[in-house]
């Protein structure tokens, strides 16, 4: 079986065809358990290419930012990402534990939010510097 | 504001160097411009805070060639932010240029005039001045879009200000018009913000952004993308009601009979960019027809002596590392403009012909190294690039699969070429 | 429920001038407008131009009207702060029977009262304007350039001013009166109302107000126009309006107008419509004035579009000849205390001040009210920065620092003046509203680097949560609440 993917792993792009053969064992809802199993991959421009391709069959990984809600700050919201992808299938769960969190300002760059969010081994990091709002501007 | 810098007189300041916008070109060239010697610099930036327009890109991407890692937008300005604080390169934030007066006989610097509440009006004197003012979004006026004029019609750099900057959901039922970059990444997210997202519809057979963004913006969440289909009318008094889709034919004109109505209350527009250029022409600079920004030499040169500009006021670009690396290129030439006074002329016009666009720079010397950047006019497969000065082909490059998503740049070598022919770009299919 | 002396239905360029020349006497003036602000219909969709009257039928209170408004133009400009500049007109021909159209309505507008109209030739057109095509042209020296927002905006200002009271989202549903109280009410959507007097001055829906005072339900015809505005930069190869030769109804093809902002406005075209607020516009009609724009301006490039929009006139005809008819003003003791205004149509706003002052002295003849010991019919205006120099852009800095801070990068508008249009006395909050008291948002970004401010300013001046922002209209809301609710 031929299956093609977009990489995007880097913004190439790069359009890749793999061949597939079925490994006989149904893969499960979580991500574990085998898929297909990969034949040949072509049309890659490099090695991250095949992890990707890999990774999509195994368990689709993805990475996402959003926001979360920062009090007294110069900027109502400080923007977040993970540390590290998550499955896929596990992004609206994580929104839902991001939008809980509120901090006071400051908040730095860097700053873990979540640690560990829902077991995922990623952490939520803040990735704007949100500083306290001057008086100057209060008044 | 940063301390730092003497004022002179009352509102007058003098420096070698004016930057003119504090984000990724801006900050790189200043950075770079520092390192090469040029230290009297001053970056002036409109918002509250360095960074430009990263400040609101919260999605992470940036970064891989210019840094070798995936970072946020807001990550990725940070870089540049450090160091030019580590570097005390002097900047007013909250500064609106208003001005550039170019240098005359009697006249040897360049003036900016700029307008800011802390500061008040300031006149800047220069020798040289960098254009870094970046990109605007096109509008649903510039584009002629039929119907009502309901509230709910954003373009995706305003949605986006508003959701990552203000804090402020735009709606609910929400169509896309146009597959930039900017509208796929905007669509996921309203998507993980709770919106639906209809579709996306292009005009063009082809996306306009790039393929991943259609992978894991548009596939990853079942956002359907339509080639060839329209907007052909807005609906709705107060707030918008629906749109209307058609289908279009290769010549782009909607095909009747296709048209379909999807209710919605907020449709976004991510119909491309224009270079920001008003105080480009402002200063006397020649526009380049083709990629509407100014026409600039090898060394980033406007055709006004010791005006520079980069990045995507220059021309837009599809990735923010190339922004940085372009105006780091604009420094070499800009150092030496200041510490000589002037730079080797470039006589030798650079031409491309109907498939290519974008083409930067507009002439060269011949003489020195150069990178030529361009884009095709429309998807590619299996055709090649050839550079040309006169019979000779310099470089042929083939290009296995290429977007007008996606900018080309080829770098020549200064024995590759010589200096008395023009440089011609062709694409051989 | 409000109770006056005389109720205004309408804040159109009319409605306001109405109420700012009835402000001119002791009374209780109320104006009763159904949109969320001044001049939302075809007050502000127009070319903004002052005309001279030579296309109007001799004798015609509309010929009348266009005249008297001409002539007193820089007075009231002056006066209420409007920006104005008298350009002239050329009316440029080709062919022999342009020129005998030219010549016709020439000697109309000597009998109307037009002064100065003279026949020119190439080399004159060319002095007057290098841009302007044509063999030979009328010069009409008394049609100008007006901002009609503007100058709507500065007759309510003035009114309010001087003592009248505005009332928006006041959408009127119905009229009655008791005659033994000599009292008018009148309900709108939400609120009753009670007056002596009522002028309508409803525009579009004048012909409905009309049958609710028991006059005739006068039947119009929307004759819709499209428009394409023009970058400035376009706007710097028009100096002044360049029309074709009028046809034999004296009406005009497509033409370009440069507007007093600086922009150039292509259009109107003309065509029928139903909708009485048929506002939308349509490829079919924008495909069509690019084509016959480029006719007349070389400039008509893709490039300088920043927008389209449509505006319709309403004229009364009569349904048993077709006849298109002239302005309606009429008050008569079977409708006691009631001034009609119907069929008011272009040129309306060279006609609002003429006909406002005819409309008032109805009811300054019956009632006699005292003059108002505080009238002032001066509307004071800051220069705006986009206008200073050098010099006056430090001293207002240094004066009010939100001077130095520009909000809007397109126009050049600071935080000072879009401060004081949150805070305009008629106390319109719109997004729309601030638009058109600043310009901001109006330049060729439309809003992509400013608007997001300026909403953050009105939530911030007003106190009001995102969900309450309009656009412009009742229901126009821009947001759906935040992102992440800290409530």
């Amino acid at each position: 079986m031929l299956r093609t993917f977009t990489c995007i792993m880097c913004p190439q792009g790069c359009d890749i065809t793999a061949e597939l053969a079925e490994s006989g064992k149904e893969k499960q809802r979580d991500g574990s358990g085998n898929g297909p199993v990969i034949q040949t991959v072509s049309g890659n421009r490099c090695r991250r290419g095949l992890e990707y391709v890999t990774q999509e069959i195994e368990n689709p990984m993805r990475n996402i930012a959003t926001s979360v809600l920062v009090d007294g700050g110069e900027l109502p919201l400080a923007s977040v990402r993970l540390t590290r992808p998550i499955p896929k299938c596990r992004i609206f769960d994580v929104m839902e534990e991001i939008k809980k969190v509120r901090r006071t300002a400051p908040v730095r760059e860097g700053q873990v939010v979540i640690a560990d969010v829902l077991g995922l081994g990623s952490d939520v990091i803040i990735t704007k510097t949100v500083e306290k709002q001057s008086r100057l501007e209060e008044e | 504001m940063r301390e730092g810098y003497e004022k002179e007189g009352c509102g007058m300041q003098k420096a070698d160097v004016v930057i003119i916008g504090g984000g990724p070109a801006g900050l790189a060239a200043a950075i770079a411009l520092y390192k090469k010697g040029v230290t009297d610099i001053r970056i002036l930036e409109r918002e509250k805070k360095l960074g430009g327009i990263l400040r609101q890109c919260i999605h992470d991407g940036f970064g891989l060639t210019r840094f070798g890692e995936t970072l946020s937008g807001p990550e990725y300005a940070s870089r540049f932010v450090r160091q030019a604080e580590e570097l005390a390169i002097p900047y007013m934030t909250d500064t609106t240029v208003l001005e550039i007066e170019p240098a005359a006989g009697d006249m040897p610097l360049h003036r900016v005039y700029a307008s800011s509440a802390a500061e008040g009006f300031v006149e800047i004197q220069a020798k040289a001045v960098i254009l870094a003012m970046g990109c605007r979004e096109r509008t649903r006026g510039a584009i002629s879009i039929p119907g009502t004029r309901p509230a709910g019609v954003y373009t995706a750099g305003v949605a986006q200000a508003y959701m990552n900057l203000k804090n402020k959901m735009v709606g609910k039922e929400v169509v896309i018009l146009g597959s930039g970059d900017i509208g796929m990444i905007m669509a996921r997210r309203m998507t993980l913000e709770g919106a639906h997202v209809l579709g996306v519809f292009e005009i063009q057979p082809y996306a306009s952004g790039l393929p991943r963004n259609i992978e894991q913006c548009l596939n990853d969440y079942q956002i359907p993308l339509h080639l060839s289909h329209s907007v052909t009318e807005i609906k709705g008094v107060d707030r918008l009601e629906s749109v209307v889709i058609s289908q279009v034919d290769e010549k782009l004109a909607p095909i009747p009979g296709t048209e379909k109505e999807y209710p919605c209350d907020t449709l976004i527009l991510s119909v491309g960019l224009i270079p920001e250029n008003e105080l480009t022409w402002m200063a006397g600079a020649k526009q380049d027809e083709g990629t509407k920004g100014a026409a600039v030499d090898e060394y980033f040169q406007t055709t006004v002596p010791g005006i520079f500009a980069a990045g995507n006021v220059l021309h837009v670009h599809d990735l923010v590392d190339f922004v940085s690396m372009e105006a780091e290129s604009l420094a070499e030439g800009a150092a030496r403009y200041v510490k000589e006074g002037s730079l080797p002329e470039c006589r030798l016009p650079v031409t491309g012909d109907e498939m290519v666009g974008q083409l930067v720079p507009e002439r060269i010397s011949g003489q020195s190294d150069v990178t030529i950047s361009f884009r095709v006019r429309r998807p590619l497969k299996g055709c090649a690039v050839e550079i040309r000065q006169g019979a000779d082909v310099i470089v042929k490059r083939k290009l296995p699969k290429a977007l007008p998503a996606e900018m080309i740049q080829i770098t020549l070598k200064a024995e590759q070429l010589n200096d008395r022919e023009n440089l011609e770009v062709k694409v051989v299919c | 429920m409000e109770r006056f002396d005389v109720i205004v239905i309408g804040a159109g360029v009319v409605g306001s001038a109405v109420a700012r020349e009835l402000s001119r006497y002791q009374l209780k003036i109320g104006v009763l407008e159904k949109e969320l602000d001044v001049a939302c219909g075809n007050s502000s969709r127009n070319t903004g131009m002052l005309h001279a009257g030579f296309t109007y039928k001799p004798g015609s209170l509309k010929a009348e009207c266009a005249v008297e408004g001409n002539k007193e133009f820089d007075q009231v400009a002056a006066e209420l702060g409007v920006p104005f500049r008298r350009t002239g007109k050329l009316v440029v021909g080709f062919t022999d029977q342009d020129r005998e159209n030219i010549l016709k309505y020439k000697a109309i507008g000597e009998t109307n009262g037009v002064e100065g109209m003279r026949m020119i030739g190439k080399e004159e057109i060319a002095a007057i304007d290098p841009n302007a095509g044509g063999e030979f042209a009328m010069y009409v020296p008394s049609s100008g350039i007006l901002d009609p927002m503007q100058y709507t905006i500065a007759l309510a200002e003035n009114a309010c001013r001087n003592g009248a009271v505005f009332r928006f989202g006041q959408r009127v549903t119905g009229i009655t009166r008791n005659a033994v109280e000599n009292i008018y009410t009148v309900e709108t959507d939400t609120d009753r109302f009670e007056a002596k007097w009522l002028i309508n001055c409803a525009g579009m829906y004048a012909s409905q107000i009309s049958a609710m005072l028991g006059y005739p339900d006068y039947p119009v015809k929307g004759f819709k126009g499209e428009y394409y505005v023009l970058d400035k930069k376009a706007g710097a190869y028009l100096s002044i309006p360049v029309y074709p030769a009028p046809n034999e109804k004296g009406g005009f093809s497509t033409h370009a107008t440069p507007t007093i902002d600086g922009n150039v406005l292509v259009g109107p075209d003309s065509y029928l419509t139903d909708g009485l607020e048929d506002y939308k516009v349509t490829k079919e009609h924008m495909d069509g004035l690019f084509a016959d724009g480029r006719k007349m301006f070389k400039q008509m490039k893709r490039e300088y579009f920043i927008r389209n929009f449509a505006g319709i006139r309403w004229k009364r005809y009569d349904p048993e000849t077709g006849e298109i008819l002239e302005f309606k003003l009429e008050a008569d003791e079977e409708h006691p205390n009631t001034v009609n205004l119907v069929g008011i149509e272009s040129p309306g706003v060279t006609c609002a001040l003429p006909l406002a002052r005819r409309a008032a002295a109805k009811l300054v003849e019956k009632e006699h009210p005292e003059k108002n010991p505080d009238f002032d019919p001066v509307r004071p205006v800051r220069k705006r920065f986009y206008e200073m120099n050098h010099e006056e852009r430090k001293k207002a800095i240094a004066e009010n620092p939100w001077y130095g801070e520009i909000v809007c990068r397109c126009e050049t508008v600071t935080r000072a003046e879009i401060l004081a249009a949150i805070h305009n006395p008629l106390g319109v909050h719109t997004v729309t509203g601030i638009k058109n008291r600043t310009r901001a948002t109006m330049g060729r970004c439309q809003g992509g680097y400013c608007e997001t401010r300026i909403t953050e300013m009105i939530e911030e001046e007003l106190g009001i949560r995102p969900e309450e922002v309009r656009y412009s209209k009742k229901d126009s809301y821009m947001f759906t609440g935040n992102v992440r609710d800290a409530r």
